[in-house]
């Protein structure tokens, strides 16, 4: 499998990278070449194989439904680029 | 390096202690050393104050009674450990600026047991990277040149290259750092010190900028073995707040030390020997078996037969859970924005596109591609499948024997710019760690000597989960065999 520019363009904005068309242009033997490599994963037989999905043997926990947390909203607020009346604010969204 | 910062976290501790020297006086010398050191660029934030801070904190306990397992000692902490009040940026300008209002769990159990910070140490992007040129502060330079009377810059190793470059100066006595897939043990062997990455779910997660949270360990840095054990006892412990924590006890590593392995098996994996590596690194891997049954160990061969795809499994699943997890820079929250665009899409694409480095954006890209629509079971389920195999090669392996012995890595450390036009060739530089971080095992390097031209060379060690007391007694064995004493010669 090899990608195209046109797919490097649709995972990009997929990503959320406005990437320059120099970008473009340099990322597509990139991509290709490290997905060339990786797919010799293809020789490996998983037939039957589960994924891994957790490293260590791990039971999920409970706690007791209680606020442990909160009330820290200027410390939330302490690094936004735009804070405005106890809010991020962002460009308009509804023209 | 002065009396002072030429001395181990044990030789201060207990020096401390008795009283030959004052806390001041430790974080003094290594402040200064920190100012002296510049020109390695292995900071990125200088704090003398804090260590100063800890060091009276420590004089006066020393006086009026309550010390604590690390007073006395200053420490570097990684730049992607969150420090409340001081800026953490991963190495990254999407996070220029941003500082905290909490501390790591890690970093703060260090500071609760009365160690004090110098500084935040430089690092690659994210993590992302072998040689710490992916940094948007520079490249941090090794203290070490070869020695064939040229004067070409070398990489500290990465991701934690300033970790590594500030031990290795006598900048710091230890420091923290974090491995997704090599980045504490690479640069611990680039310049001749010690580091090990615990057990996954050992350290806490919490407060560290997150790469790869399958992968991603903290873990210390520091000149021996013994400072590596004293740090690690203070670093791990369960945290109810990350959700992949153990909730074990921490063993006492430090007092269970000892260098007899009677009665230890190290595993020899026969597919480690890979076509290219020098001779030398062969020569020094033959020689750490000949130290390892000198200190009463019996060797046997093992066979790990996946570890030829455990480099490219893991570069499917660590920009996979990248792509991710880095998703949350947006610049609404923090960090970088970048203005002047029209709608908030744009904003988003261009906040990315200029606040994140050319690899950060290129594993964000493979991540996103390998799992988007059509292509995720073909990339990212066979990836995981994969890693299910090497997983149970390690478990199979350790029917047979208690611990591993490898290379850390395939080369020695390399010249600024050699490998940065080929991302490839950079990956390859962590053949022999990433197997471990994919079955999420302890897994340590230690110096064993140097090649032809000067350089320090690591050994390896793996050990099975949660035994990271037989991966820090072989590696003392080795250390006390070894006798390296080499030090960077001071050109900064």
């Amino acid at each position: 499998m090899s990608v195209t520019e046109k797919e490097v363009r649709h995972v990009a904005k997929l990503a959320r990278l406005a990437l320059s068309d120099a970008e473009i242009d340099k990322m597509v033997p990139e991509l290709n070449n490290i997905l060339g490599w990786v797919e010799q994963l293809g020789e490996v037989n998983t037939d039957g194989v589960e994924p891994l999905t957790a490293v260590i043997d791990l039971k999920l926990r409970l706690r007791d439904d209680v606020v442990t947390d909160g009330d820290v909203r200027d410390k939330v607020l302490l690094n936004a680029p735009d804070a405005q009346h106890g809010f991020f604010a962002v460009p308009k969204v509804i023209e | 390096m002065s009396e002072l910062t030429s001395k181990t976290i044990a030789q201060l501790r207990d020096g401390f202690r008795d009283g030959d020297f004052s806390a001041r006086e430790v974080a003094t010398d290594f402040n200064a050393a920190v100012v002296a050191g510049r020109a390695l660029n292995a900071w990125t934030v200088e704090t003398p104050e804090l260590a100063l801070a800890a060091a009276d904190e420590a004089d006066l306990a020393r006086v009026a009674g309550g010390l604590k397992p690390l007073s006395g000692i200053p420490i570097g902490i990684k730049d992607l450990f969150c420090t409340e009040g001081v800026a953490s940026t991963t190495g990254s300008n999407i996070l220029k600026g941003f500082k905290p209002p909490y501390e790591s769990t890690v970093s703060g159990k260090l500071k609760d047991a009365g160690a004090g910070m110098l500084g935040k140490l430089n690092m690659d992007e994210f993590a992302m990277g072998s040689s710490n040129e992916t940094s948007a502060y520079g490249p941090v330079i090794s203290p070490w040149k070869r020695n064939d009377g040229g004067n070409v810059a070398l990489t500290p190793g990465g991701s934690s290259g300033g970790s590594a470059a500030a031990v290795a100066a006598g900048i710091a006595p230890g420091v923290t750092g974090t491995d997704t897939g090599g980045s504490i043990r690479q640069p611990a062997a680039f310049v001749g010190i010690s580091g090990i990455k615990p057990t996954y779910g050992r350290c806490s997660r919490w407060g560290i900028v997150a790469f790869a949270s399958s992968l991603d360990q903290a873990g210390p840095m520091a000149k021996d073995v013994r400072d590596c054990a004293i740090l690690l006892e203070t670093m791990c412990g369960f945290d109810p707040k990350d959700a992949t924590s153990l909730d074990i006890a921490v063993p006492q590593w430090e007092a269970g030390l000892s260098s007899d392995l009677k009665g230890k098996r190290v595993g020899i994996p026969k597919e480690y020997r890979i076509d290219g590596v020098p001779d030398e690194i062969n020569a020094l891997w033959d020689q750490g078996i000949a130290w390892l049954k000198d200190a009463g160990a019996e060797i046997v061969e093992i066979s790990l037969p996946h570890t030829k795809y455990a480099l490219p499994t893991y570069y499917i699943i660590a920009p996979a859970e990248a792509s991710s997890n880095l998703a949350r820079y947006d610049g609404v929250r923090y960090g970088l924005r970048e203005m002047g665009v029209k709608s908030l899409d744009d904003m988003y694409a261009a906040t990315r596109d200029t606040g994140f480095g050319a690899e950060v954006k290129r594993r964000i890209m493979i991540g996103t591609y390998v799992l988007s629509a059509g292509y995720y079971d073909a990339y990212f389920t066979k990836a995981q499948k994969v890693r299910t195999l090497i997983k149970r090669d390690f478990a199979e392996a350790f029917a047979q024997c208690d611990l591993i012995l490898t290379p850390t890595a395939p080369s020695a450390a390399f010249g600024l710019g050699e490998k940065m036009s080929d991302p490839l060739a950079m990956y390859l530089n962590d053949v022999f760690a990433v197997p471990a971080s994919l079955a999420g095992l302890p897994a340590m390097s230690v110096p064993g000597g140097v090649d032809a031209l000067g350089l320090p060379l690591g050994l390896h060690l793996i050990g099975r989960e949660l035994d990271e007391q037989s991966v820090f007694n072989a590696g003392l064995a080795i250390e006390e065999r070894a006798g390296f004493t080499a030090r960077a010669e001071k050109w900064w």
